[in-house]
């Protein structure tokens, strides 16, 4: 489709208005709506799209749901709701008590991912640091596969094994 | 250190390094909370001051070269706080905040740690140019001696557990700041944006989180902090995200030269010339004006003004400087002539 305005480059962005009632439609290239002062909304902040994020979230269901619907953190007495107001837990028990309430927002946040792979303390059990360098680890063969350097997926291949 | 010894030039990590032409900074920030004490937005007092004791204690005494100072920001002037925004020593949020809270400083202001900001711990490591991957293994060390000496919140299933889920995991923010007018310019800024989207990257202004992009400078940043490792997420912008974007804004400016040439001389040209003969003139003006500046100077437009000059004029005519460099709060007004006046003199 041609841009509306200059008549030579392709519309990409596509504006669609209803005035009482009247639908009109106007598309346009980039740098038209630009000059039109049409900018898109393209960046949201984080704390919004958390917010959106735990609105859209589903009731669960009767026999999912904590007993109480209000159950709060022994730690911090912190409950879901308060966090769902301002985006912020109240302790770290709270990744814990509230796992199954936070995991679909810790996805939605994380491109899908929802297990730490990076740095661990020195200080943390030997069992956590090999699990995380386990995931690290099958992180780096698909890559390596992905790319095709077999003889890099062989040695990561190797460590998988000897750590497993 | 006092902050008055500072106010009067940029600082050292401003204006050097790989691309700066095109790359101002490389930031790598990492949140840290303490295990065995509640997040802040349920902490009382107490709690928040003998967080701040603890961590103050474990950064004063860990076995790095550089010098450190402690600033205390619940009981410093607003002026001073302001101050240490504008020269990204402290976030907006920690300046605003309530309770006790402060920041250490050190290495020339390359690295610092706010305390009790959203997290109870902020370690960050700043660079001229793009180097993110020496920024990493600075911070990491430094995080590495603090480890030895306070037990922070971990889990093996989350990582380092932050206030806000949004930074669990890694905890690790990488920030570019970008200059990207020939982007601007050539009208391609949003195509910019939507590669970024696209990316997972969050764009923020000069000032960081919900600022707006003032003088065409743009900062990037990761927004996934979980299951990826440091490494690869500031491998991404080394080897990616960053080489990418220079080269983008690189061809928008030959595209300028070779095209519109007059369009470009002209906005370099005009900004010379308000900036030399205004006498009234805003930070925001200002600092617009001073980055069409520095983009000609940059591409070989104008002579007789060098990037350090420029440099040192985006931090000498913030408010804040203005003011602690003149030794006392200024109205707006009076900000705004005094600012044109300082811009007179160095560019005449």
């Amino acid at each position: 489709m041609q841009c509306q305005a200059c008549k030579q480059s392709a519309a990409t962005i596509h504006l669609t208005e209803i005035t009482e009632g009247q639908r009109s439609e106007t598309h346009l290239c980039e740098a038209c709506a630009q000059k039109q002062g049409i900018s898109m909304q393209t960046q949201i902040p984080i704390n919004e799209l958390l917010s959106s994020l735990l609105a859209a979230q589903p009731q669960m269901p009767a026999e999912t749901a904590p007993a109480l619907p209000s159950t709060s953190c022994p730690g911090c007495g912190s409950t879901f709701e308060q966090f769902k107001k301002q985006s912020l837990l109240g302790c770290p028990e709270d990744y814990s008590v509230f796992e199954k309430q936070l995991e679909p927002v810790i996805k939605k946040s994380h491109a899908g991912h929802d297990t730490h792979c990076g740095k661990v303390p020195a200080k943390a059990p030997d069992e956590a640091k090999k699990s995380t360098e386990l995931i690290r680890l099958k992180q780096e063969l698909e890559l390596a596969v992905k790319v095709e350097d077999y003889e890099l997926a062989a040695r990561i291949r190797d460590r998988i094994k000897q750590l497993q | 250190m006092r902050l008055n010894d500072l106010s009067s030039h940029p600082s050292q990590w401003f204006g050097s390094g790989p691309s700066a032409e095109i790359v101002i900074s490389s930031r790598v920030r990492l949140a840290r909370n303490l295990a065995g004490f509640k997040f802040l937005s349920t902490c009382s007092n107490e709690d928040k001051l003998a967080i701040s004791d603890l961590l103050r204690e474990a950064l004063l005494s860990i076995d790095v070269p550089q010098e450190r100072s402690y600033y205390s920001v619940d009981t410093a002037a607003a002026l001073d706080r302001d101050f240490m925004v504008e020269r990204h020593l402290i976030s907006r949020h920690l300046a605003h905040g309530s309770g006790p809270r402060g920041v250490v400083i050190a290495g020339q202001e390359a690295f610092t740690a706010m305390i009790n900001e959203e997290d109870h711990l902020r370690l960050q490591v700043i660079k001229g140019g793009l180097q993110v991957q020496q920024c990493w293994h600075d911070i990491s060390m430094i995080d590495d001696m603090l480890e030895e000496k306070v037990e922070y919140a971990f889990s093996p299933k989350y990582g380092y557990l932050t206030a806000c889920p949004t930074n669990v995991g890694t905890g690790i923010r990488v920030s570019v700041m970008l200059h990207l007018p020939a982007l601007k310019m050539t009208g391609q800024i949003e195509k910019f944006f939507n590669a970024t989207r696209d990316m997972d990257l969050a764009v923020r202004g000069l000032f960081g989180e919900g600022t707006e992009a003032i003088g065409d400078f743009y900062q990037i940043s990761n927004q996934v902090t979980l299951g990826l490792s440091e490494i690869a997420i500031v491998n991404d912008f080394t080897d990616t995200i960053v080489p990418k974007i220079v080269e983008y804004e690189l061809a928008a400016r030959n595209q300028l030269l070779a095209k519109e040439a007059n369009v470009l001389n002209d906005k370099i040209y005009r900004a010379l010339g308000i900036l030399k003969s205004a006498y009234m003139i805003s930070s925001q003006e200002a600092l617009g004006l001073l980055s069409h500046l520095r983009m000609g100077v940059n591409m070989k437009r104008l002579e007789g003004v060098s990037i350090p000059k420029i440099n040192e004029l985006f931090l000498l005519t913030q408010p804040a400087h203005l003011q602690l460099n003149e030794g006392r709060a200024l109205d707006a007004t009076t900000r705004d002539e005094l600012r044109a006046k300082i811009l007179r003199q160095h560019l005449n």
